[in-house]
């Protein structure tokens, strides 16, 4: 079980670009953010570019830049989640899907880079290389994908090996940052499906993406973001029909802003770009 | 009116991307293309915009050649707004490079006067899209390919782009070609769609 309670994130920036530090500002990235992860779920996170989802991401992992000013608490397992023990679990028991594929070591190849995820879990070599292997056979990578390096896979393939990472290293929370984008529609479908997969087998899984679409199908709960704060939290299916089982006019509006709803604005969705530079 | 004639394209001998590929866009019509992914839709937008060249077959605008030098008429927006800018220029300068969009314009694409002073990367990619949208837009345009351009959107910022650009292109009668793999889109946007298959359109 994972608690987000009211965390709030600040972040500096410079008025006119340069890095000086009496120019410096606060920016608020996550504004009392709330939030409860359970076990055997698919926890979407949706919000625009910009809502601070990632930031939520690097926040739960303690992958935030050093000048970072964060409030609020995080609970794992019943515990706090503090800087140690956010170094004592990352690659272990939390697993980050990252959003870039830079990450992956463009040096090695593919089965290497999974069994040192696993080895950094903690797993004998001789064990780490077998459970790498399983691991990219469950996600059907074959064996020249397996000997490629990250350069040579397609985006759906790289993504494959990101979540076969993930797998292989039995994390109990699972981020994943925008693991659809630039896909297409089976890649996506594959990547997805491994998600849910995870959360079947009884893992904590947070879905973080702006595609709320295709989101929904493998989502137990969504909640939608803003300008770093809640806007709701509903479970998928009340994404259905004309919205109007959603509490809030911003989720209504972005649900029916897509192209296979009404594809039309109302009065909510106007007045983003203002509150954002304020 | 802008016509793909017989175009084929290989980037390797024994591959061919697109063979034989013929096309019509009409000034202020909007067309839709889909495609798995490799299926060759950038390959032919670009071929469109003269981003590349074909080695059969020819591109023509009303009859004529494309140009070969000064403003194209037919402009390729990417899907990735940050490749498609210099980072160390300011907002202001990037869009002012191929014209000067009056303020109402700006309004209409949601592109606000605080981004003007700042630098590219501190934009999201949802506000750096649409000032990449409106720097297409100069006078001398006629024809666009928006070649994914709301994929990495959400829905509120994706529908309100094309809702802006619906809006000029009607007032200018633009042409344009909108590739995505999102059918439910391409349905909303375009009246008729074509999707691409080993290197041939097929109208759906």
């Amino acid at each position: 079980m994972l608690i987000i309670d009211h965390l709030t994130l600040q972040l500096p920036y410079y008025a006119d670009g340069y890095a000086t530090w009496w120019k410096r500002r606060w920016a608020t990235c996550l504004d009392a953010f709330s939030l409860t992860l359970s076990p055997g779920e698919v926890h979407a996170v949706v919000g625009a570019s910009g809502a601070g989802k990632s930031l939520l991401a690097y926040a739960i992992m303690g992958l935030l830049p050093i000048p970072a000013r964060l409030n609020g608490q995080l609970y794992y397992q019943g515990k706090p989640l503090d800087a140690s023990r956010q170094r004592q679990l990352r690659g272990r028991e939390m697993a980050l899907i990252p959003q870039s594929l830079s990450a992956l070591d463009p040096l090695v190849r593919t089965q290497r880079q999974v069994a040192w995820a696993a080895q950094r879990a903690g797993q004998p070599s001789a064990h780490a290389w077998r459970s790498s292997q399983q691991a990219l056979d469950h996600y059907q990578l074959d064996t020249r994908a397996q000997q490629a390096y990250a350069h040579e896979l397609s985006g759906g393939m790289a993504r494959r090996v990101l979540t076969a990472m993930a797998h292989v290293s039995q994390a109990k929370l699972v981020i994943a940052d925008e693991p659809s984008v630039g896909l297409d529609p089976l890649q996506r479908q594959r990547v997805l499906a491994a998600l849910r997969e995870l959360a079947d087998q009884g893992k904590m899984v947070m879905l973080i993406t702006h595609d709320l679409r295709h989101a929904l199908p493998i989502a137990d709960h969504v909640t939608i973001m803003r300008d770093g704060k809640r806007v709701e939290t509903a479970l998928a299916t009340a994404f259905q029909g004309s919205g109007a089982s959603l509490t809030s006019a911003y989720s209504q509006a972005l649900w029916l802003a897509l192209p296979d709803n009404a594809f039309a604005t109302t009065t909510v969705s106007r007045r983003e770009q203002e509150t954002n530079v304020a | 009116m802008l016509n793909a004639h017989r175009l084929s394209f290989r980037f390797s001998p024994d591959t061919p991307m697109l063979e034989d590929v013929s096309l019509t866009l009409e000034a202020g019509q909007w067309l839709g293309l889909s495609g798995d992914s490799g299926a060759g839709k950038s390959t032919l937008g670009k071929l469109l915009a003269g981003y590349l060249a074909p080695q059969a077959g020819a591109v023509t605008l009303d009859g004529a050649a494309l140009p070969k030098s000064g403003m194209q008429p037919v402009q390729w927006l990417p899907q990735s707004p940050e490749l498609a800018v210099n980072p160390r220029w300011r907002v202001g300068k990037i869009l002012r490079e191929a014209w000067t969009p009056s303020d109402a314009q700006c309004q209409a694409f949601g592109v606000q006067p605080s981004w003007l002073s700042r630098l590219p990367q501190s934009l999201s990619g949802g506000e750096l899209q649409r000032v990449c949208v409106l720097r297409a837009l100069a006078p001398e345009v006629r024809f666009l390919v928006a070649d994914e351009i709301s994929t990495m959107l959400d829905p509120i910022t994706q529908l309100e782009l094309w809702q802006a650009l619906k809006r000029e292109a009607e007032q200018r009668q633009l042409g344009v070609l909108v590739i995505s793999h999102d059918s439910a889109l391409l349905e909303r946007l375009c009246p008729k769609c074509y999707h691409l298959r080993d290197g041939q359109l097929t109208l759906i």
